[in-house]
C-alpha cells in the first residue's frame, strides 16, 4: 500500500511537534525515519498509526489516495511495533499472536483451526515455534520484539509500522534482529516504515532514509545519497562523524588555514559562491589523509593525540597548534604501513570537504 | 576464603542482643495490642460455651443489624469497584485539568473523620437540612434509615478501589491498550481482555478492602443511624448497644463475627499478596534459551 503524507502539522500544547510535514511512500517499501529525540519522527509514526490525530483540516494521511486521517487505528488495519514490545503480560505467546484475529467481529473472524494454522506459521516466520505456550516475562528481549512484530503482522496489515523496535535491545541482538527485519522484508514485501535514531541502522536497513530534525524532514533520498551527498549542515553532522573546520569558499574551494579543498556543489546546484566570512567546512574522518612529510600537497600540520586501533579502521584524533581537534580515519593496512605513534606531529590533508550554503539561500 | 566470608557478614550485620531487643519488641507490641485483644473477642464470647453464643445469635435485632450491614455492603462495594475503576482508568491514561486536585479529592474520605461525614450527610439529608423539606414533602427519608446508612458507608470507602489501582495503572501507562486497539479491538474489548485481567488482583484486594471497611464502619454509620433498634442499626452499632446494656457475651459473640470477617479478609489478602509475588518473580525468571 502507497502512502501519502500531505502538509501534516502537530502540536502538544505550545511544543510543535510536526511542522507542515509531506511524504510519499511507495508500496513495498521499507523507509526509516531518521533524527535525534524531539525531531518529530515518533509522532509522525504515531499519526500514520492513527495513533495521535494531525491539527487542522489541511494535514492529509492518505492509504493508496484514500484520506484516513479521521479513521480510527483500529479501522486502519496497521501493524504497529512498540519499543517496549507493549505484549500482553498475561497471556501466552500464542495467545498474543492470536489477539488481532480472536478479537474480530463474529462474521470476519477466523475458525479456531484457523487461527491456530496462523498463529503456527508465525511462530515458525519469528523461529519460535516451541515457545507459544511461553509468557512474555519468560523470553529474552529480542524474542519479546519477535513476538510483538509476529502480533503486528496477524491481522495482515496494509503497513508495518515500529518505533524504534530494537532501542532497548543490547547491540548484538539489534544488529541479529536489524538483518532478520531486511530478510524478512524481501519476503513479505509489505509496506514498512521504522523509526529509529541509530543512523547505522537507519542507513542499514532501509530502501529510503527520511532525515528529521526539528519538526521538519531535512532530507529524503537512499542511504548512500542521503550518506554521501548530504543536502544540509545537520544531515552531515548527524550521519557519522564529521570534522568541523571554520574557513571561507573561494572559486568553488573550501579554504582552511590556507589549505584549499575540493568542494563539490550539490547536483544540480550551482557552484558555491564566494565566501568570505566564518564559513563552517564538514570534512568526514574518512576523506582525510595523514602523511608524515609534506609531499608537496597543502596539507594542515597537527599533532596526534590518540590512536584507537580497536576495528577496521584506526581512528587517530589529533589537534592543530591552535588547538582544533580533528579525527582521522586511517584504513588498517595503511595505519601499520605509517606506524603512527601518539605525540608526533603529522601533516593531515583532506580528499574533499562540503560547504553548505547558509539557510537564507535555499 | 570462607572465614573471610564469615567476617564479612558480621562486618555488616547488627549485634546479636539489638536483633533480639528489636524483634523479641516488636512481637511483644503486636501480642499485646494485637493478638489479645482478638483473643479475648473469642475468650468472652464463649464464656458460656457453644450453646450460649449460639444462644446470642437467636436475637431478631441481631439479625436485623447482620443484613442492614450486608446490604449496605453490598450496594458500597460494587459502586465503589465501579467508581474506583472509572477514576483509576481517567487518572492514569488521560491528561486533564484538575487532575492531581481529583486524586487529592478521592483521599478525602481518609483524612476527614468518619464523624463528620456522617454529620455532613445529617445536615444536607436531615429534616432540618438543606433538602430536608423537599425530602420529607416527597415522602423520602434518607437520615436515621438505610439509605443514610448506605451513603455513609460510601463515602467512608470510597478511597480504598481507586487507591489501590491508580498508582499500578498509572505505572503500567497505557501501551498494551495501544496495541490492542490498534489490532482492531474495540474499546469494550479492550477493557475486557486487556486492562481488567492486568489490574485484577490489585482491584480484589482494593475490594476486600473495602469490604471490611463497609461492614465495619462505625463513626459515620452511628451519626446517621440514629440507633433505632431492629431498623437502622448495623452490626457495630448493635454491639455497642449491646455492650452498653451489660450484655457483654452476646456483644462479644457478635464482635466475633466482624471479628472473623477481619480475619478472613487478612487471609485473602495474604494470599493475593503472594499470588502478586509469584507474578513478580515470574517476570524476573530468566530466558532459558536465545535461538538464533
Amino acid at each position: 500500500m502507497s502512502i501519502e503524507i500531505k502538509n501534516v502539522s502537530k502540536t502538544f500544547g505550545s511544543y510543535k511537534a510536526l511542522d507542515n510535514v509531506s511524504l510519499t511512500i511507495a508500496d513495498g517499501e521499507l523507509v526509516t525515519l531518521l533524527g535525534p529525540s524531539g525531531s518529530g519522527k515518533t509522532t509522525l509514526l504515531r499519526i500514520i498509526a492513527g495513533l495521535e490525530s494531525p491539527d487542522g483540516d489541511e494535514s492529509k494521511v492518505l492509504f493508496d489516495g484514500e484520506n484516513v486521517a479521521q479513521q480510527s487505528v483500529g479501522s486502519r488495519q496497521v501493524g504497529f511495533v512498540f519499543q517496549h514490545y507493549a505484549l500482553f503480560k498475561h497471556m501466552t505467546v500464542f495467545e498474543n499472536i492470536a489477539f488481532g484475529l480472536r478479537v474480530r467481529p463474529r462474521s470476519q473472524r477466523p475458525s479456531r483451526e484457523k487461527i491456530a494454522a496462523k498463529v503456527n506459521e508465525l511462530l515458525k516466520l519469528i523461529h519460535l515455534e516451541n515457545f507459544g505456550a511461553r509468557y512474555p516475562a519468560q523470553l529474552s528481549g529480542g524474542q519479546r520484539q519477535r513476538v510483538a512484530l509476529a502480533r503486528a503482522l496477524a491481522i495482515e496489515p496494509r503497513v508495518l509500522l515500529l518505533d524504534e523496535p530494537f532501542g532497548a535491545l543490547d547491540a548484538k541482538v539489534r544488529q541479529g534482529l536489524r538483518d532478520w527485519l531486511r530478510r524478512l522484508h524481501e519476503e513479505i514485501h509489505v509496506t514498512t516504515i521504522l523509526v529509529t535514531h541509530d543512523q547505522e541502522e537507519a542507513l542499514e536497513v532501509a530502501d529510503r532514509v527520511v532525515v528529521m530534525n526539528q519538526a521538519r524532514i531535512e532530507q529524503v533520498g537512499p542511504p548512500a545519497e542521503v550518506f554521501h551527498h548530504p543536502k544540509t549542515e545537520f544531515v552531515m553532522d548527524f550521519l557519522g562523524q564529521v570534522n568541523v573546520f571554520r574557513g571561507r569558499v573561494e572559486q568553488g574551494q573550501a579554504v582552511v588555514g590556507g589549505v584549499r579543498i575540493d568542494a563539490p556543489a550539490m547536483v544540480g546546484a550551482p557552484a558555491h559562491a564566494d565566501r568570505t566570512g566564518d564559513t563552517k567546512v564538514y570534512v568526514r574522518p574518512h576523506d582525510l589523509q595523514i602523511a608524515r612529510h609534506m609531499n608537496g600537497a597543502p596539507a594542515l600540520a597537527a599533532t596526534i593525540t590518540r590512536i584507537n586501533p580497536a576495528g577496521a579502521v584506526a581512528k587517530v584524533a589529533l589537534a592543530t597548534a591552535e588547538g582544533e581537534a580533528i579525527q582521522v580515519d586511517v584504513p588498517f593496512e595503511k595505519f601499520r604501513e605509517l606506524g603512527l605513534e601518539k605525540g608526533e606531529q603529522v601533516y593531515v590533508a583532506a580528499k574533499q570537504a562540503r560547504v553548505f550554503a547558509p539557510e537564507y539561500e535555499i | 576464603m570462607s572465614a573471610t566470608l564469615t567476617d564479612k557478614r558480621r562486618a555488616v550485620r547488627d549485634p546479636h542482643w539489638l536483633r533480639g531487643l528489636m524483634i523479641g519488641g516488636t512481637l511483644l507490641a503486636a501480642g499485646l495490642l494485637l493478638l489479645l485483644p482478638l483473643a479475648v473477642i473469642f475468650i468472652e464470647a464463649f464464656r458460656d460455651g457453644w450453646r450460649g453464643y449460639l444462644e446470642s445469635f437467636n436475637d431478631p435485632y441481631a439479625w436485623q443489624a447482620i443484613r442492614l450491614t450486608i446490604i449496605a455492603a453490598a450496594v458500597a462495594v460494587p459502586l465503589n469497584l465501579v467508581f474506583g475503576l472509572v477514576a483509576s482508568w481517567a487518572i492514569a491514561k488521560f491528561d486533564f485539568f484538575g487532575k492531581s486536585f481529583l486524586i487529592s479529592l478521592i483521599d478525602l474520605p481518609f483524612a476527614v473523620s468518619p464523624v463528620i461525614s456522617g454529620l455532613v450527610y445529617v445536615l444536607m439529608f436531615g429534616l432540618q437540612g438543606w433538602l430536608g423539606p423537599w425530602l420529607s414533602a416527597n415522602n423520602l427519608q434518607i437520615i436515621f434509615a438505610a439509605p443514610g446508612i448506605i451513603l455513609a458507608t460510601v463515602f467512608v470507602t470510597f478511597p480504598f478501589v481507586a487507591r489501590e489501582l491508580i498508582p499500578l495503572m498509572q505505572e503500567q501507562g497505557s501501551e498494551e491498550e495501544q496495541a490492542a486497539l490498534s489490532l482492531g479491538a474495540s474499546g469494550w474489548q479492550t477493557f475486557w481482555r486487556v486492562t481488567l485481567p492486568n489490574v485484577k488482583w490489585a482491584l480484589l484486594y482494593g475490594v476486600i478492602l473495602c469490604n471490611a471497611r463497609a461492614m465495619g464502619e462505625f463513626g459515620a454509620v452511628a451519626v446517621v443511624s440514629g440507633h433505632i433498634r431492629g431498623k437502622t442499626n448495623t452490626l457495630p452499632l448493635h454491639i455497642e448497644l449491646l455492650y452498653n446494656e451489660y450484655n457483654s457475651r452476646a456483644a462479644f459473640a457478635m464482635a466475633s463475627l466482624l471479628a472473623l470477617l477481619g480475619v478472613a479478609t487478612l487471609a485473602v489478602k495474604t494470599i493475593i499478596e503472594w499470588r502478586l509475588r509469584q507474578v513478580q518473580l515470574a517476570s524476573l525468571e530468566p530466558s532459558t534459551v536465545e535461538p538464533s
